[in-house]
């Protein structure tokens, strides 16, 4: 199972914890972990990417295994501890304040 | 007893304030959609505990909600705003042409008979329909049509924000936009003119005269009485008694003719309501008063109104769409503020009340008789 960390805005509207667990058909990817969430999850739709594009939403980032991946390719595989289960695949609303 | 509802849209949620029809006493719920920008909240008038609610984030992007029951329970529905046709550009605050992009839904403005059928108004600037309650949208694409390639943003985004809907003409429906005006369709939004005749930007556009292009910020009519319309425009507040085909100022004795929004009483088709704000660079009140100026001769010669209303030190802004009128026999008036009051007026403006004081930043306001 891919576990997905979401921001409390995403948990609140998906009615779940912070962390889910997704069944990814491989290769696991970006964009086959954000399927798996959408198809899980259709509340979820156009808040992480462009309903129409696809395209990544510009105030969210993708971390994993200490590295960002927001610009990486979204069919390039990710990290086989993600794959595996062992590391999360973090969904991040970019920090804002002042 | 009736009951009053107000639906308030807020920087950081919405909120729900009920009341009997003496309208003193309120009870607040909220925030629906905690953190959320909530530009619009409305019911829909056929059937009451039909409310839609456009919930936005620059993070997370545009949600519509649906509630069945009152805005006791939502549920989240279509978001999927694709345009249609029309043209792909639009004129960019540098004159450039700039590629049309969904950014957020301004206005949610239910049908007048059916609960299922609600139209969007969005930015970039697109009117959308939905006939299923909001499971999926459709773009009237016609619209764009009338020139778009020349429609710019103003300071607050291209934005569709003022839907009217005819309600003795099922085919007739009003828009207005930011910034390119003001727009009639007579076949039920496939086709569109622009109805711009009259106004003069002359501070705003190189043709002051221009077909499109005008700052218009708000629309409103009388229902007896569709095809008289009111517009606070960027600067001037405007009459039209032809359905838009010529416009005439009526700002007449305002202290100044620049604001947000306009409404008319429910029950007297020629009394209007304003706020005048004191410039488009310095958006508070004149003098720091805040006054709710009403004309009972459909524009010209206006009164202030300023019984409950702070007259020292105001320095919010009243937005486009934060101001509604109910149709209880003693005429209610109610508005909310940037500053996070929403005050009210149970006898056609004469006494305000501030109903609540601390909600975040005020953008919308709806009101709702329930039975």
């Amino acid at each position: 199972m891919i576990r997905v960390l979401l921001p409390t805005h995403l948990q609140r509207l998906a009615n779940v914890g912070r962390e889910v667990e997704l069944l990814v058909t491989e290769p696991v990817t970006q964009s086959t972990v954000l399927d798996a969430l959408e198809a899980s999850y259709p509340m979820l739709r156009g808040t992480i990417r462009d309903q129409v594009t696809l395209e990544r939403r510009p105030y969210i980032r993708f971390f994993a295994c200490g590295q960002d991946y927001s610009l990486e390719s979204p069919e390039s595989p990710l990290p086989e501890a993600v794959a595996k289960g062992s590391e999360r695949f973090r969904i991040v609303g970019a920090m804002a304040g002042g | 007893m009736r009951g009053v509802r107000l639906l308030v849209g807020t920087r950081k949620g919405a909120f729900i304030l009920t009341s009997d029809e003496e309208r003193q006493k309120w009870e607040i719920s909220g925030p629906h959609f905690a953190g959320w920008e909530i530009y619009h909240i409305n019911g829909s008038p056929a059937d009451p505990n039909r409310i839609y609610a456009s919930q936005s984030t620059g993070w997370f992007g545009q949600l519509i909600q649906r509630s069945d029951d009152g805005g006791l329970t939502w549920s989240p529905v279509d978001n999927k705003f694709e345009y249609a046709g029309g043209p792909v550009t639009h004129q960019w605050y540098d004159g450039s042409q700039h590629p049309w992009g969904f950014k957020r839904v301004w206005r949610l403005e239910p049908s007048l008979t059916d609960p299922d059928t609600v139209y969007a108004g969005v930015e970039d600037a697109a009117l959308f329909r939905s006939t299923n309650g909001g499971k999926s949208w459709q773009e009237l694409p016609g619209l764009r049509d009338v020139k778009g390639q020349l429609w710019q943003p103003g300071a607050g985004g291209m934005c569709l924000h003022t839907i009217l809907l005819d309600p003795t003409n099922p085919r007739r429906i009003y828009v207005a936009i930011s910034a390119a005006g003001a727009f009639r369709s007579d076949d039920g939004g496939e086709t569109w003119l622009s109805i711009n005749h009259g106004l003069f930007s002359g501070d705003e556009l190189p043709d002051p005269t221009a077909e499109v292009g005008h700052c218009v910020h708000n629309l409103a009519m009388h229902p007896n009485r569709p095809d008289v319309l009111f517009m606070q425009k960027h600067w001037d507040v405007m009459r039209s008694d032809d359905a838009g085909g010529m416009w005439r100022e009526v700002s007449g004795n305002l202290p100044s003719d620049f604001g947000f929004p306009i409404a008319v009483h429910a029950h007297e088709p020629e009394t209007i309501y304003v706020v005048p704000i004191k410039s488009d660079s310095e958006h508070y009140p004149p003098e720091g008063k805040l006054r709710v100026y009403r004309s009972r001769s459909g524009g010209g010669e206006w009164e202030a109104l300023t019984n409950g209303l702070p007259q020292q030190d105001c320095y919010v802004n009243v937005l486009r769409s934060a101001m509604a009128v109910d149709t209880l026999d003693s005429c209610g008036i109610y508005f909310g503020t940037t500053g996070g009051q929403v005050y009210a007026s149970a006898d056609s403006g004469d006494h305000w009340t501030a109903i609540v004081h601390d909600l975040p930043a005020v953008l919308s306001v709806a009101v709702q008789i329930l039975p």
